[in-house]
């Protein structure tokens, strides 16, 4: 199950509607272990594009180094699908390469109200979870 | 003095679990080829027939390599390479 504070979920959402018909793509960091999607970090779609994303290689280096400086790790790696449903794509499932993270997508194919579902990727496996949207942490 | 290369989380089952392992070589490719010697199938999860896998980025001194030379890029001791597993799909 993924557990994400609201405010992080309107941050996703407002990323993919903002950058419609591309998809948008990002990370949420949390604590190395905890399972806690802390520090959202938005990430230019390298690719600019309503069908494909990836990260900004030179972003992503500089991003990834601040979470080891931070013992953190990508605990949420989000993009959007514009035109289809939040469900990860061939290509998603054989470029995913992080066991511990909670892959959510999001789709902004609808106006009004924006699919947000969670997924673990495993060994190209797709497992959806569900999602627990809470207004803060509790401890 | 060698060249550090950083392992990224999903490979270290290759480096008895070490973040950064040392090799040698005069390009990136002999480095690989090196490093295989020790930490066997880690140059397949990188390189295949067509040359750098597009799932990995390859930063010298933080450099990405596809920006540089790729699997020729010259690499001399006291480097730093870093591997990163590329993030992106569809």
């Amino acid at each position: 199950m993924l557990t994400i504070e609201r405010a992080l979920v309107e941050k996703i959402i407002a990323h993919a509607r903002a950058d419609h018909p591309d998809e948008a793509c990002g990370i949420i960091a949390g604590p190395a272990g905890s399972g806690r999607p802390v520090r959202y970090v938005a990430m230019a779609n390298a690719e600019r594009s309503p069908t494909f994303y990836r990260f900004d290689s030179q972003e992503q280096l500089k991003v990834w180094r601040e979470m080891d400086d931070r013992d953190e790790e990508p605990v949420v790696i989000y993009h959007s699908h514009t035109a289809t449903e939040a469900y990860p794509s061939r290509t998603d499932i054989s470029y995913a390469s992080e066991p511990n993270a909670h892959y959510v997508l999001v789709s902004t194919r609808e106006e009004d109200g924006t699919e947000f579902r969670s997924y673990r990727i495993v060994d190209g496996e797709v497992t959806e979870e569900e999602v627990s949207v809470v207004d803060a942490y509790q401890g | 003095m060698a060249i550090e290369v950083r392992i990224p989380t999903i490979l270290r089952n290759l480096t008895d679990g070490a973040k950064a392992v040392d090799g040698k070589g005069g390009t990136l490719d002999e480095l690989f080829a090196d490093l295989d010697t020790r930490h066997a199938g880690l140059r397949d999860r990188l390189v295949d027939a067509k040359g750098l896998r597009k799932f990995v980025n390859v930063y010298l001194n933080d450099e990405d390599v596809r920006f540089l030379g790729g699997l020729e890029t010259e690499v001399a001791d006291g480097d730093s390479v870093t591997i990163l597993p590329a993030v992106a799909g569809g």
